[in-house]
C-alpha cells in the first residue's frame, strides 16, 4: 500500500473488481437473448455476485454500494424504485451474519447457501410487488426465476473464484 | 495501519461498531422503503431520473447486445436452413393468397378515394414511424419492458404505440434523450383500449404478466369467438385506431384472453408510432395526401 503511484493505482483497480464484476453482470443480464419466455425467468446475476463478494470480501463491497447497485438496477430495468435496494441490503445483512458459516466450506455448501438466499430474495421481491400493486400476485414467476438462478450459480461461482484468485490474492 | 487498540478499547469498540453496522443496515432498509414511497408519489421526477440513467447506459447496452443479437441470428439461420423447403412451400401459398388480397385492396383503395372525393371527406391524420433497436430486455419476474435506441431527439414521446411487423407490442412509458422504455402489452400495468373486430365491441386489454393478456369491461351479452381479431380502438387519442393486436384465444365464463400477434421475446427492431394528433408532435406534419396503401 505504501508503494508509488502505480502500485496504488494497481491496488485500487484490483479493489474495485467485485464492484465492476457485479455491474458487468447486471448489464449482461439485461441483454436480450431472444429465447422464448427467457426474460421472465432470467437469472438474477447481480445477486450471485453480491452473495459471493459479501462472503469473501465484504470490505470491498460495502452495504451502501449494494444499495447503490440495487438503485441502478431499478432505474435501468423499470422496476419500482427502491425494491432492488431493499432486496440487496437484506441479502447483504443475512449473508454477513452467516458469513462464518459459508466461508471456507465446500463449494456445495456455498451453492446450498445461495439457494436459500435466492429463494429468500424472491419471496421478498414477490411480497414487495404484491404490496405495491395492492393485490396478491402469483409467486410462480419469482420462484421460477429463483430456480433458474440457483441452477446457473455454479458457472458464475466458478467465474468468481477465478476472478478472486487472479485479482485479489497476490 | 490503525493504531493498536488496548484490550478495553477493543471490548468497547467492537459492540459499538457492530451496533453502528446494524443501524446502518436499518437506515438503508428504511431508505429503500422511502424510495418506494417517492416512486409512488412523484412519478414525473422518478421517470426523469430513469430517462437520464437509461440514456447514460444505452450505448453500453447497445454495444453488448450486438454480439448476442448476432448469435441469436446465427441460431435462427441454422433453424431456417433446416426448414427451408417447408418454409418455401408455405411462403408460395401465402404469396398467392396475398396477391389476391392485393388485387382486392387496390380495387377498394381506388373506390374509396373516389367516394371520399365525392363526400369531401377529411382524411385521417397520418402517422409517422421511428424505427429503433431493442437493446435491453431487463425482465425480472414481474415486469415486462424493453429499452430501445430512440428517444426524444427522434420524436419519441411517452404514450406512443410500439409496433413490430405483425402488430402492437407495447407503449412508450419513458422517453429519454436517445433511449426509451416500452411497456409490453403483457405487463401487469399495461391497459390498452381495443376493439373486437367482428362485433365492433370495445374493451380494455389488460396484461397480467402471462403471455396472453385479458380483456376487461366487456358487456355481458357479447358473442365472442376464439379467433376474433382484436385491434386498437384509438380511444384516448394516443394510439392510431386499427393497429392489429392479436386474436381472441380463450373465451371463458370469467375471462377472455388474447394471443398477441407479436412474440416480444424475438423482436429485434420495433417501430414507434407517432400518431399525428392535433396539438401533438405530428400536428405540423401534413397528412399524407394519398392516404392509402403504400
Amino acid at each position: 500500500m505504501t508503494g508509488g503511484f502505480w502500485s496504488r493505482l494497481d491496488q485500487t483497480g484490483r479493489n474495485i473488481a467485485p464492484f465492476a464484476v457485479t455491474v458487468a453482470l447486471m448489464l449482461f443480464g439485461m441483454v436480450p437473448l431472444r429465447l422464448p419466455s427467457y426474460a421472465a425467468v432470467a437469472p438474477m446475476l447481480p445477486l450471485m455476485a453480491l452473495y459471493y463478494w459479501v462472503i469473501h470480501r465484504p470490505d470491498l463491497l460495502r452495504p451502501s454500494v449494494a444499495f447503490g447497485l440495487g438503485l441502478l438496477q431499478d432505474l435501468l430495468s423499470g422496476t419500482p424504485l427502491g425494491m432492488t435496494p431493499l432486496i440487496y441490503v437484506l441479502v447483504y445483512w443475512v449473508v454477513l451474519t452467516q458469513r462464518r458459516f459459508f466461508l471456507g466450506t465446500s463449494f456445495t455448501m456455498l451453492w446450498f447457501g445461495f439457494a436459500l438466499i435466492a429463494f429468500g430474495a424472491s419471496v421478498v421481491g414477490w411480497l414487495a410487488w404484491s404490496i405495491l400493486n395492492l393485490r396478491l400476485l402469483s409467486p410462480d414467476p419469482a420462484l421460477m426465476q429463483a430456480v433458474m438462478t440457483v441452477a446457473v450459480f455454479p458457472v458464475f461461482g466458478w467465474l468468481f473464484i477465478r476472478i478472486h484468485r487472479a485479482f485479489l490474492q497476490a | 495501519m490503525k493504531t493498536r487498540a488496548t484490550g478495553s478499547v477493543v471490548r468497547l469498540a467492537a459492540p459499538l461498531r457492530a451496533l453502528a453496522q446494524r443501524f446502518s443496515f436499518l437506515l438503508l432498509v428504511l431508505a429503500a422503503i422511502a424510495l418506494m414511497m417517492v416512486g409512488k408519489v412523484d412519478t414525473v421526477l422518478v421517470d426523469g431520473i430513469r430517462g437520464r440513467v437509461t440514456d447514460a447506459f444505452a450505448p453500453i447496452l447497445d454495444a453488448i447486445s450486438r454480439p448476442a443479437a448476432t448469435a441469436a441470428r446465427f441460431v435462427e439461420s441454422v433453424h431456417e436452413v433446416v426448414n427451408l423447403r417447408a418454409e418455401n412451400e408455405r411462403l408460395r401459398t401465402e404469396n398467392e393468397a396475398l396477391l389476391r388480397w392485393q388485387q382486392a385492396a387496390q380495387r377498394l383503395d381506388g373506390e374509396n378515394r373516389s367516394l371520399r372525393s365525392l363526400l369531401n371527406y377529411k382524411p385521417e391524420l397520418a402517422s409517422s414511424y421511428v424505427t429503433a433497436r431493442v437493446v435491453a430486455d431487463p425482465g425480472g419476474a414481474f415486469v415486462r419492458t424493453v429499452v430501445v435506441t430512440a428517444g426524444q431527439r427522434d420524436g419519441v414521446r411517452s404514450g406512443q404505440a410500439a409496433v413490430s411487423g405483425r402488430g402492437l407490442m407495447g407503449r412508450v412509458v419513458q422517453a429519454g434523450e436517445w433511449s426509451a422504455r416500452v411497456l409490453l402489452i403483457t405487463d401487469l400495468n399495461s391497459r390498452i383500449p381495443v376493439l373486437i373486430e367482428p362485433s365492433r365491441q370495445r374493451a380494455v386489454m389488460s396484461g397480467d404478466n402471462s403471455g396472453q393478456p385479458r380483456l376487461l369491461y366487456l358487456s355481458g351479452d357479447t358473442a365472442l369467438a376464439v379467433g376474433d381479431r382484436v385491434v386498437t380502438s384509438g380511444h384516448g387519442g394516443i394510439f392510431p385506431p386499427g393497429l392489429p393486436v392479436g386474436l381472441v384465444s380463450e373465451v371463458g365464463e370469467s375471462r377472455v384472453r388474447v394471443q398477441p400477434f407479436v412474440d416480444p421475446d424475438r423482436v429485434e427492431h420495433l417501430q414507434l408510432v407517432n400518431f399525428g394528433l392535433p396539438g401533438g408532435l405530428g400536428a405540423n406534419i401534413p397528412a399524407d395526401p394519398a392516404g392509402g396503401l403504400r
